[in-house]
Formats: C-alpha cells, structure tokens, sequence
C-alpha cells in the first residue's frame, strides 16, 4: 500500500493529536467565551520598557519551566520506562546552589555565569545519582528518584543554611522577565533556546535512536552494540540539566529561592505533558514536540480555568477532569471499542442487506 | 556435565520467601533503631507513651498504606490516596459542624440528634473511598489506562475538590469531638511523672481502627483467595491468567480496597486532628509508598506484606523523632534523614534480591 | 485395541494466510503411553499442539476424546482442561512469587478462602506421590526450573487429566534433571495418562517414548513404534529431502583454508552459556554449526560474538590477537551477528525499517557521528532494493513487517556495515521458500566477494547446498568437523545422531 505524503505525514504524527486537539479546544471555547482572548498587545513595564502583554503572552511564559522538564522526562521516559519524580527537588536544589553562588559576591554577569554552572553541575549530579540507582541497581525510576524526591527540597533548604534568601539584581530581573529593549519575556526565549539546544543534540548525535532502541528493547540493542546502562545514566543527567534551568528561571522570575514552592507539584504537569503528549509512559518511541505542545495544553488549561475566574486552588479538580477525558480518549480499549462500533455503523451499510439480516 | 549446579538441601527448615525476608530486614532494623534510640537517648524512648504517639499521629497513614500495600503488590499504584484522605476529613468536618447544607436538612427532617453527624459523616466517608476506588479500578482494570496518570488525576481531583466545597479552614464542633478523641487509658503502661502523679498511655480510637484493619488485611492477603489473587496477579498476570485468575476483577479490587481505606483514613484523621484543611495530609501517598517499601513490598508487584507496611509506618515516624532528640534540630534532617534510609532500605532490597535471584532462575 | 486410544485427530488442517501450517494431519494418543512428537522449525508441532488446547481454532478435521460420544469443539486452553487435555509449556506459567502448594491450587477452587494446612498436605501426597522433589512450602522461584516444571505437571495432572501435553519441557534441563522428568513421565503413564512429549532431543525420544508421530513441512509423515526406527531413520524422516525449486543454487568453489591464513580464529572460547571450543575461518569461506536445536550450535556463535558474557579463549582476528567480550568490540572487528531469534533479539519493533537498517552501522561510527537524514535514506533505500524488500515506505515500522521482510532488514543492517565476517543464526526460519533461496544465493555471492560467513540452519540440506565445511555439534560439544566428501546428507545425520548407534 502506497501512502500519500499527506497521510503519511499523519500516519507519523498521530501521536501529536490529542495534544492539538486539547489545545484547539481550549482555543476555540475562548475565542467564543471571550474573542479578545489571544488578543496581544504592548504595554510599559514598570522600568518603562514596551514589553508584550496578553493571555497568549502568559500562557507561553508561565509553560517555560515546564515545557524544559517535560523536554527532560521525555528522554528518561522512552529511555528508562519509568518517570522521574524528583525534577521539582531537583530544581529547588539547583536554584539553590544558584542563589547560594550569588550570595557570595556582588553580582556580575561572570558570577550568574558561574552560579549558573554550579548549579548545572548539582542538579547534573543528582540527576546522575537517580540514574546509577536505576541503570546499575536495576531499580525503577518512580523508587529510585522517590528518595530525591522525599528530601532534596530539605537539602536545598540546607544549602542556604535554612534561609530563604531573597537576590535582586537587574541580570536576574533579565532573565525571568525581560531583557531591556526586548518585548518577548526571556523565560519563552530560554525555550527556544532549549529547543533548539536539543534539535542540535538530536540532529548533531545519534541519541535519539539509541534512546529509542534502547527503550523499546533493551536485549536487541546490547547486540547491536549499544551500551543500555550508560544510555539510560545520560537521560537522567541530561533531565538534570533540564532541572538546573528550570530552577534558574524560577529563582529570577521571584528573586528568592524558597525550597518549599519552587515548582511544586511540577513533576506531576511534566510526567503529565509527557503522557499527553502521546508518549507511551513504558519507555520506546518518542516525540518531544509532544511533550512540549503537553506542556502548553496544560498551562492554556491552567491559564483558561483563571480567566474564567476559578480560584487558583481549586483548579486542579478542573484539570483532572480534562486529563481523565484525554487519557480515556487514549486508552487502546477504549480506541478498539470506538473502531468496531465505527465499522458496525458504517462497514455494515456497504455490505447492504446481508449484514442487517445478520443483525 | 557433571556441573554441581544442583545442591539437595536435605534441611529440614524450610528456607524464607522473599516476602518473609523483606519484612525481617525491616522489623529488625526497626527493633535495634528503636531499642538503639531508647539506650542512648533514653528519655522519651523509654517512656511507652512515645510509641503510642507515634500510632496516634500515624493511624492514618497506617490505614492509607494498607491499601497500597495491596496495590502495589498488584503491580499496580495508586497515589491519589493522600489527597482522598484529605477530602474525606474535610467533608467529614463539615458534615459535623453543619456547613454541608444537604446533611443539616436530612438531619432536621427527621429530628435526629446532633450525634447522628457522626454516623452520617463515616457514610460519607465510605462512600467517598468507595466511589473514587471504583471509578480509578474502572479504568485502571478495564480500560487499562496507565495507574500512575489516572491516580495522579484522581489526587488533582480530590485536593481541587476540597477547596472548591471550601475555601476556609473548617473546624469540628468540640462537643462532637469529645466523643470522637474518647481515648483509651491503658495505665499499667503509664509513667509516673515529676510529681509523681501516675500518667497513664493513651491511646486513640484511630490507632484500634488501623490495627483492626492491619489484621483484616493481614489475613485478607494470607487466607483468602482474593488476597492471593493479588499476590499472583503481582507475580506474572500472564500466568496468573492461564492459572484461571481473573485478572482484572482482581486489580479492580485492589484499587476498589485502596480506595475504601483512603476513605477510613480520612475520617480518622478527622477523629484525630477535628479540622479540615486544602494542606491536610500534604504527601501521605508518598510517605505511603516509602512506608511499604520500607516494609519490603515491592513497587514491582507479588511480593509484600502488610505487617511489613505496619512497621514501615513505624520506622518512619522513629526516624524522625530520633533526628529530632539527637539534637539535629535543624528542620531540614529530618527529610534528609527519611531519604537517606529510603536510600538504604531500596539498595539492600535491592541487593538482596539480585543475590538471590542469581541462585535462582536466572531471569 | 479401540478403547485404550483416548485422543484421535484426524485431517486436521489450519491454515495462516498464505501458508498451510497443517494439512490433513491425523494424530492417535493411546492411555497410558508417552508418544514423542518430532519435527524440525516449521514442522506445524506446535500448531498441532495449540489446535489441540484451543489456542487457534482448526481449519478442517476432528477431534474426539475418550468418554465422548461426539467430537468435540475446544476453544481456550481452560476449556481443553474440561475435556481433560492439559499442557505444561517450556516457559513456566506459573507464578514464581508464590508457593508450590498455592501454585498447584490457585485460581481452581470455588471456596473464597484458602486453608493452609489441608492444601499444603494435600499438595504434599501429590508430590511425594508422584516423587517429585519439592516442599509445599517452598516459594516456587527458590526451586529449580526443573522442579518448577514438574509442579506445572503436578497441577495438571490433579485435575482429572487423560491427555497431558508436554510441549519442549527438557530444553532449559541438564541430564540429570531430565533424568528427574522422565520418572515422572513414567510414572504417570503407569496411571495410565497418555502424555505427548514435543522435543527435539533425539536421545530423550528413544529414552522415555513408546510412539513416534513425525511431521514435516505441515504434513505427517507417519506414526512409527519407537523400536522399529532407528535414530538415522528418524532424523531423515524429520529433516526429509525437499529440494526442488532450490536446487539451482551452486556451492561456492571457494575452499576453506586459504593460504591467506584464518579470517577469525578461537581457540578455548567458551561463554556463560557455550564450552569452551575452538575455531577458525578462512577470508570467503562459508562454513557452517549444525546439530539439533539444543545442541548448543547457537550459544557457540553467540559467544564468537560476545553475546553472552565471555568467560575465556584467545581471539585472533586477520591474525592479530583481540579482545571481544562484548557485540560492540566484535562489531568493531568487523564481525556481524543476525541472531537465532528475529523478534526478540533483531528487530526494534516500533522503529521503522529505515532506523532498522542502519542502526548497527550508526553503532559503529558512534554517537557523536550521526548519519544525516539523506544519508540514511539513501543507504535504506539501496538496501530495501538491494534486498527487495517489501515494506510501504522506509518510515513504516518494521513491526507490521512480514517474517522474511523483517530478517532481509536485520540482514540489510549488518550488510551495512561491510563486515569481513558475518554470522547467520538461522537467517531462513520461519520465512518463505523464496525468501530462502534469495537468502542463500546472497551468502554465496558474499563469500565470492571474501566475506566469511557462517550459516546455521536447522535445514541439513540448506546447509550442505551452502558451506564448505560443517562443524556438527551434540550435547553442547563439537562432535565433528565434515569437509569436503564428507558433506553427505547420510554423514551428518550420522554424526548427529551419534556414530550411527
């Protein structure tokens, strides 16, 4: 059978449906509640610089930190089979190392740089301690990192010594809101930016397939020559990276690192956009773009319930809700049932007569 | 080929399961953490009354980790526990002091008196654990949509419900809880205090809750056929399948049970802390989870034991008073601590089992 | 004679689409006899067998069981059980978490509690009544995977069992476990259950059966008593000469032993699941393992390419001495290895057949080299012609695939990466003949270019229509070398069977 380009275009993508779907979705119904919804427009900051303003602006700069863990638990994802759930510690941990690196100076551009790093480096680390438990130890992902996830936010506490530092400076303010001069908040260009790291990563390296080979079958891959362990390892450092920048950008974005909310609960949206997205939570196959379009259906949600002036705290009911009908929409069983009744209404019309006297 | 592979042990002894194994590791390192912290502390470690402190702030999450418990040997997972247990003792409190509309008329209607809430609140209860575990085994079972997402959305959908019935803290009657903290006096384990004055233990009608359910499951998972149903299932559902298993009723149950005891949970952390609360039981599906670990159930499925899980519960909370009177009063040690021994407890299982499993079967 | 047969099949027929698994097969069980069921790969053994239990439901022909008037109409493998066929499988489908007193007993009583003590003795007469060797109390995973077999034999014989299916229950045995099974066997045919025993171990047919049913290419062969056909009989009758439309393809004139000295040379290789043995092979020459299945041909190529963990030897590759003690040292070397099982161990199943196909090659140059898209396009594209395979596009995952499709894949995988010698692990299973002959001509044709290749195949004649030379293993030991005049169909069954006993 001969594909078109088109349908076979769609035939690869597939996956990518139900995340376009739920943001269509959620497009549509606020165009309709409100047609000015998306609408963007220009305004003056408080340091008096023209900055975009508006719904789209918000949901795309509130998504960033998840969308950069989403992009990171995707690779662990098809790689390990299995979901890492201490990215929010893990990020508490960064950003704080990262303020802890500020504290200790007056703050230069070439101190950010080296708190940065420093804090690439602790989030790599612990990344890279999840991995050897689960690669070396053979233990899964959700055990394995359940540890981080029980106490980083007290060792990022620790790091400060049991404060919760507040750092201000105008380089900070540059990158969790605005770059003067330039309109788009830095936090969507710190996305791209990621994005574009990783499609050079996937283009420059073979690392996708391996992950890939690796997680669909980890036997063949060994005789082909792939080492699983170390591939497996390298997925949970890279999520560490991921964790770093995360927690950068939330450090900036408040001026303060406080272990107990930086990026709650993020490590269940990021699991969450990576399940959306189509990704099969077991490991194998995978489409980052998926994950990343999760993410944002998930903060156009979050951002929607808001508009509609749902209280911040009872949004999660809401979501859940919206999740249950994806994933049920997703469910093979449900896919298979959808198929047979699909054909028993419209397959039984072309076999005429002999199919209803059947019936 | 004469290979000694095969060694006839003639012992008479029958050689541990890894279930028995698991929960010997922990109850040990309990006991010797324990006794360990009453030598060289002393002090509240000695005093009977600490234990059962321990049991009346965890009565909860004993109950909650009894149900994961039998998930988890399922093969499956279930993490909307915590935030079950904290809706249930939010609309429980309000069904006790009357800012549930619908109950106050029930109750008017048919002239019952004020300490009928109380029964009405445990329906509630029930009823709640019940519907949430019916509805998340539905789908987990029958759909076969991935445990981890659909419990995930049924912990969003109860800590979102909890503010969407009430944004404000809500407090139980004190005439109402008066009943419910009746607590037990058990004197001849009490201490005599600087007065002199003899201070029997206490104990709360939570901690007879948790244990009753304890040995319910206890002998659920070793005498019944269900229980070993989730053994088998958790072991190799292929096999458990062509050993003429039904499968999927068996994790429906699973999660159906898992659901009912969040529902317990919740009333009984009512009983204990008479508020309801968005933040009650922040993380309790984890320190659920880390409890049965700790007790050597395992997240991959068929092996496990809910006495294992009891003193889980136990070396947890033990940890945590031992970090705080050895003087690490910083509030960070206490979790740095708890996961340290998560760490310990997950590699020695884990090396534990890959010895063994070298002996055994191979793969 | 009529009322001791408890099983009948008569003109059994199934069909898969495009290939005729069994055609007009009878098969006859009698009480209490142990009647052996031989055949090579693809002999339709193991459709017999799940037609008879109900996992694919027959095509033509009938079945009747003794005790009932009209046959019968089986669909799952539960519901063979209630005409009291049961099968024990070479994997365990038991739970190894559990006891082997629940393991007998779980999942058949209608009670909703379990008594302890009244299973585990009841558990007990069973075993010790049957003498095998296992404690009610003991977790299943603890025994041996012998015992474990013999407590599914257990729970299936409680059951009221006539028609016992032992489907390869010695392949993961050693002699003495197998030793073990067969007084078990034994001793149920003195209750008179009939059993029938699926094995390709020829000594163990002749050690423990009454009857042989041969069954070749989907068709009987014939039913023989066990004293009445001597083992070289037998392995012509199971390997059998179908020759025609393959006959076309000429043996390399190549021979072995160049003076160009070995391509590859072993000596005391040996691995976690191969003896130590030696080896060599010359630049063009195809040489070839055979044995029957089990007869370790597979493990020894396995460890040529560090698939199992080595454990000793002194490699020399072009006559230097190297290390291989993993696939990427000897795909480094130039070695190629298309493994013995497609599914599990060749193909990624949801990548597509582009992927597929360069995957071992991308390995090779390494992780920071990666091939460009065009790149790898143009390289499936020339494989997928090269090998004329069938595939809708080289996006599609090789999952959806057919059998031989799949194989030409792996096969294109490590065509890709131009080794100097390539191992082939029955490359022709379970694939069509025209597959087959494609696949043989290419081994051929690589030879003559100066690849080294060995070939296995469960096919004698396949093998003798490709290599020069022909190691022949039995009992996981070399137990013959054939070159030249000796590769007679007669002298490798010969030296199969055991020196002609």
């Amino acid at each position: 059978m001969k594909r078109s380009g088109a349908s076979r275009f769609f035939y690869n993508n597939s996956q990518l449906l139900i995340p376009l779907i739920a943001i269509l979705l959620l497009t549509v119904f606020n165009l309709i509640r409100d047609p000015g919804f998306f609408s963007v427009g220009i305004a003056a900051n408080n340091n008096g610089d023209p900055v975009l303003q508006g719904n789209l602006i918000s949901i795309l700069n509130g998504a960033s930190e998840l969308v950069i863990l989403s992009m990171g638990m995707t690779l662990v994802t098809a790689a390990a089979g299995g979901q890492d759930i201490s990215v929010g510690a893990l990020a508490a941990i960064g950003g704080s190392v990262f303020v802890k690196v500020l504290k200790g100076g007056s703050i230069n551009g070439l101190l950010v740089l080296a708190a940065f790093l420093a804090c690439c480096a602790a989030a790599m680390v612990f990344g890279a301690l999840n991995g050897s438990l689960v690669s070396f130890f053979g233990i899964q992902p959700m055990i394995a990192t359940l540890i981080l996830f029980t106490c980083g936010r007290s060792i990022a506490y620790w790091i400060n010594g049991g404060a919760t530092p507040t750092v201000a400076s105008p380089i900070l303010n540059a990158i969790g809101s605005f770059i003067p001069g330039i309109p788009v908040p830095t936090p969507i260009l710190i996305v791209i930016a990621a994005g574009i790291l990783f499609a050079l990563l996937f283009r420059f390296t073979a690392l996708g397939l391996y992950i890939q080979t690796v997680g669909i079958n980890q036997g063949a891959a060994r005789l082909n020559g792939i080492s699983a362990k170390g591939i497996k390892l390298l997925s949970f450092i890279l999520l560490g990276a991921c964790c770093a920048v995360a927690g950068v950008i939330g450090v900036s974005r408040l001026g303060l690192i406080n272990h107990e909310t930086l990026l709650i609960n993020i490590e269940m949206d990021a699991i969450l956009a990576v399940a959306i997205g189509g990704n099969n939570l077991g490991g194998g196959r995978f489409k980052m773009i998926g994950s990343v379009l999760g993410a944002y259906a998930i903060q156009a949600l979050t951002i929607t319930l808001y508009a509609m002036k749902v209280p911040s705290t009872d949004v999660k009911a809401y979501k859940a809700v919206v999740i249950i009908i994806l994933v049920i929409m997703g469910s093979p069983v449900v896919k298979d049932a959808a198929g047979r009744l699909w054909k028993r209404l419209f397959g039984t019309r072309r076999t005429g007569t002999a199919g209803k006297e059947a019936a | 080929m004469e290979n000694g592979k095969k060694s006839p042990s003639s012992r008479r002894r029958e050689p541990i399961t890894d279930t028995q194994l698991l929960l010997t590791i922990t109850v040990c390192i309990f006991i010797a953490m324990y006794v360990g912290a009453m030598f060289i502390w002393g002090g509240g470690f000695k005093k009977p009354q600490m234990l059962f402190d321990m049991l009346n702030d965890n009565a909860f999450l004993i109950i909650i980790s009894c149900g994961l418990t039998i998930v988890m040997i399922t093969g499956s997972i279930d993490i909307s526990v915590g935030g079950v247990t904290a809706l249930v003792a939010m609309v429980s409190v309000m069904i006790l002091n009357g800012n549930l509309g619908l109950f106050n008329g029930m109750i008017g209607a048919l002239g019952l008196p004020e300490e009928s809430r109380i029964f009405f609140a445990l329906l509630m209860s029930l009823f709640i654990g019940l519907a949430f575990g019916a509805v998340q085994g539905f789908l987990i079972a029958y759909l076969q949509i991935q445990p981890f997402i659909i419990t995930l959305a049924g912990m969003f959908f109860a800590r979102g419900m909890i503010t969407i019935i009430s944004v404000d803290p809500q407090k139980a009657p004190q005439e109402l809880m008066d009943i419910l903290q009746t607590r037990i006096n058990i004197s001849w384990l009490g201490s005599v205090n600087k007065k002199g004055v003899l201070i029997p233990a206490r104990m709360e009608i939570g901690v007879i809750i948790a244990l009753i359910i304890v040995i319910l499951v206890f002998f659920l998972l070793r005498k019944r056929q269900l229980g070993r149903s989730f053994y088998a299932v958790g072991g190799n559902p292929q096999s458990a399948l062509m050993l003429g298993i039904n499968v999927r009723r068996t994790r429906f149950y699973a999660h159906l049970l898992s659901g009912l005891f969040s529902g317990i949970a919740g009333f009984v952390f009512m009983m204990h802390t008479g508020a309801g609360n968005a933040t009650n039981a922040t993380a309790a599906e984890m320190n659920a989870i880390a409890s049965s670990i700790i007790g050597g159930t395992l997240l991959s499925g068929g092996v496990g034991n809910v006495a294992g899980t009891f003193f889980g519960v136990l070396t947890l909370s033990t940890i945590k008073s031992v970090v705080t009177t050895s003087g690490l009063r910083d509030p960070w040690w206490q979790s740095i601590s708890t996961g340290a021994m998560l760490c310990l407890f997950i590699l020695l299982q884990s090396l534990v089992l890959m010895h063994r499993r070298k002996g055994g079967n191979g793969k | 004679m009529q009322e001791d047969i408890v099983l009948t099949m008569r003109g059994i027929c199934k069909y898969f689409p495009g290939v005729t698994a069994l055609n007009r097969v009878d098969f006859t069980l009698r009480r209490g006899e142990i009647h052996a069921l031989m055949g090579e790969n693809g002999a339709g053994k193991s459709t017999l067998i799940k037609v008879l239990t109900g996992v694919y439901p027959m095509d033509a022909g009938e079945i009747r069981v003794d005790g009932i008037e009209n046959p019968i109409v089986i669909h799952s493998p539960q519901e063979a059980a209630g005409f009291g066929i049961s099968t024990v499988y070479q994997e365990i489908t038991l739970c190894p978490n559990l006891t082997v007193a629940e393991n007998m007993f779980i999942g058949r009583s209608p009670k909703k509690s379990v008594n302890w003590k009244s299973m585990e003795k009841r558990a007990g007469e069973i075993l010790e009544n049957l003498g095998i060797p296992a404690r009610p109390k003991q977790q299943l995973g603890r025994c041996s995977i012998a015992v474990q077999q013999m407590v599914a034999i257990a729970r299936a014989v409680d059951t009221d069992c006539k028609v016992l299916i032992l489907d390869e229950p010695t392949s993961s045995l050693d002699d003495r476990e197998v030793e073990m099974l067969f007084g078990l066997m034994r001793e149920l045919k003195a209750r008179g259950v009939g059993i029938i025993f699926v094995t390709h171990f020829l000594e163990q047919v002749y050690a423990v059966s009454d009857r042989i049913t041969v069954l070749r290419n989907g068709e009987l062969v014939g039913e023989y008593e066990v004293e009445k056909l001597p083992q070289v009989a037998l392995v012509e009758k199971m390997i059998g000469k179908d020759l025609e439309d393959l006959s076309s393809i000429q043996k390399s004139e190549v021979q072995a032993a160049s003076e160009t000295g070995d391509l590859y040379e072993a000596k005391g290789l040996s691995s976690s699941e191969a003896e130590a043995f030696d080896f060599h092979i010359a630049k063009g020459e195809v040489n070839g393992f055979t044995g029957l299945l089990g007869s370790g041909r597979s493990e020894s190529v396995r460890a040529i390419f560090g698939a199992d963990p080595v454990t000793g030897g002194a490699i020399r590759v072009n006559g230097k001495a190297v290390k291989i003690t993993k696939p990427l040292d000897a795909m480094k070397n130039g070695i190629g290895y298309l493994p013995e099982d497609r599914k599990r161990d060749g193909i990624i199943a949801d990548l597509s057949v582009r992927d597929n196909i360069i995957l071992a090659l991308q390995v090779i140059k390494g992780m920071r080299h990666p091939l460009s898209r065009a790149q790898a396009e143009a390289f499936a594209d020339e494989y997928i012609k090269a090998l004329s395979i069938k595939t809708a596009s080289p996006d599609t995952p090789i999952r959806s695939l057919s059998g031989g499709n799949q194989q030409k894949v792996i096969l294109a995988r490590w065509l890709l990466t131009h080794p100097q010698y390539l191992i082939l692990d029955e490359p022709t299973r379970g694939i069509d003949v025209g597959t087959k002959t494609e696949i043989q001509k290419l081994v051929l044709k690589l030879s003559e270019e100066g690849m080294g290749i060995t070939f296995i195949s469960s096919e004698i004649e396949e093998m003798l229509r490709t290599c020069s030379r022909l190691i022949v293993m039995r009992d996981r030991h070399i137990a013959g070398e054939l070159t030249g005049e000796e590769l007679s169909q007669e002298q490798v069954m010969r030296t199969i069977a055991g020196g002609g006993e």
